[in-house]
């Protein structure tokens, strides 16, 4: 075994600690970012995939299906290097007054959970009864209001904890930003690893930190499932 | 304004995408891809079955680790994973390990705790009385599990083993950050080479993923479908 001495207190004060709580923020926001917009694109994407016209359908089949089995790092890749020539100038000018690094972290991870989270919501909302939508139509709801008053309020309901999950999961694919130099937590753990060669302390920090988040959202998840979900069990 | 795109950097560099510099060199790009996908998911079954067992042993002595130690590793990105593999590998085995061992063992532990998720709905999917039936037919509990219950199972998560086979085969360009030259790895290669290609090269990249995964996800689909239609008749 190697000899190796731990110091534990380069990661809980001081600069190091300082880098590793930018770190989280970066983290943070880019989750904060990425879970609004995936949840509205993949909302759009579930009504667009449900649509009476096949060309529509089919283009959000083509979407779901394309996003869902191409990795992540090779899409954050993509709109970090290469998207500059399919974008039209005004985007890229826009893009270049920004935090580049940033949006196009932000941009892959929307648009690549988006893909999953919009299966989600479509079986969602498939697990409603269709008689609910019948009645709703004859009961004089046009199709959009009938989606908004009867089937969305109670779709939502069971569609609440995959989501919560695939938002766990972009947090977690956030650490990938760092491949294009987002300082977020994991590229900071391993700033300080390379500044102070104490890796360990470093890593099992943000470890500590991914975890947490983790289990803090789960918790809120079994609460939500027995309070909200099953309120006459146990 | 738009560029048009030229795909003839993908024409000329066509064999270095698929096999890297094999079989004057070391093996990459797709074929390397495919090793560590395939090595990590023959370990990661493995690894997702012995853990899925324990999971669900009678002892809470054996149950409770085992279960902190899944949910632990499927609370931490995969990058984690690969980085702690890469600072612990060596520091237990006293020597420096291969970049692609390093790979394949964080790909291997971060599938298994996946993996034993499948197992585990695979198992509490059977009835009860299965397992009743074969002990008191005079079988040991182990046995029961091993002859009678887990080759049921077994057969029900064949397509959700499937689509962890996507997730790997996706995963594997992870490698990219610790230096195997891997698909992605290769295509960042020749991005910085050539310097003028990156949508091509990401774009032919994205594709190559694509037409590997989405061929895996419609099989799984498919025996989806067969096991659904061998259980209704």
């Amino acid at each position: 075994m190697l000899k190796y001495t731990f110091d534990w207190s380069i990661v809980t004060s001081g600069k190091y600690f300082e880098w590793l709580v930018s770190g989280l923020k970066v983290t943070l926001e880019l989750s904060a970012v990425g879970i609004v917009c995936a949840f509205i694109l993949g909302l759009l994407i579930a009504v667009l995939k449900m649509s009476h016209y096949r060309p529509v359908r089919w283009i959000a089949t083509a979407y779901l299906e394309f996003f869902r089995n191409t990795p992540l790092l090779v899409q954050i890749f993509f709109w970090y290097f290469g998207s500059y020539k399919v974008l039209p100038a005004a985007v890229n000018e826009w893009l270049n007054s920004t935090n580049f690094e940033f949006a196009a972290a932000a941009i892959a991870l929307t648009i690549y959970t988006s893909a999953f989270i919009a299966e989600d919501i479509r079986s969602g909302i498939l697990s409603i009864p269709k008689e609910q939508m019948e009645a709703a139509r004859s009961a004089g709801f046009s199709y959009l209001r009938s989606m908004q008053y009867i089937i969305l309020p109670q779709a939502v309901r069971i569609t609440i904890p995959p989501l919560v999950n695939q938002f766990l999961n972009l947090a977690k694919n956030s650490s990938l930003a760092m491949s294009i130099g987002v300082m977020e937590l994991t590229y900071q753990a391993r700033q300080v690893e390379s500044y102070t060669f104490k890796g360990f302390e470093a890593f099992t920090a943000a470890t500590v930190v991914y975890l947490g988040l983790s289990v803090v959202i789960t918790a809120l998840m079994d609460l939500y499932n027995k309070k909200v979900l099953n309120p006459n069990r146990a | 304004m738009e560029e048009a795109l030229n795909f003839q950097v993908i024409i000329d560099n066509f064999t270095y995408f698929m096999i890297g510099r094999y079989p004057n060199g070391p093996l990459g790009g797709l074929g390397l891809t495919m090793y560590l996908a395939v090595v990590s998911c023959v370990l990661s079954f493995f690894g997702g079955l012995i853990l899925g067992l324990l999971s669900l042993s009678r002892f809470a002595v054996v149950r409770h680790p085992v279960n902190l130690f899944i949910n632990a590793v499927r609370g931490i990105p995969l990058l984690m994973v690969i980085f702690w593999m890469y600072f612990l590998l060596p520091a237990l085995v006293g020597k420096t390990v291969p970049e692609a061992t390093t790979v394949i063992m964080g790909l291997s532990i971060f599938t298994s705790a996946y993996m034993s998720q499948i197992v585990r709905a695979g198992i509490q999917g059977i009835p009860k009385g299965q397992t009743e039936a074969a002990i008191s037919t005079g079988l040991k509990p182990w046995q029961a599990m091993l002859y009678i219950v887990l080759p049921q199972g077994l057969r029900n998560m064949i397509p959700s083993f499937v689509n962890q086979f996507v997730s790997l085969i996706k995963d594997t360009s992870l490698a990219f950050i610790v230096g195997v030259s891997e698909l992605t790895h290769v295509g960042t290669q020749i991005n910085n080479r050539t310097m003028a290609f990156p949508t091509e090269i990401f774009i032919f990249i994205a594709a190559v993923y694509f037409v590997l995964c989405f061929a895996f996800t419609s099989f799984s689909r498919w025996l989806e479908g067969r096991l659904a239609w061998r259980k209704s008749i």
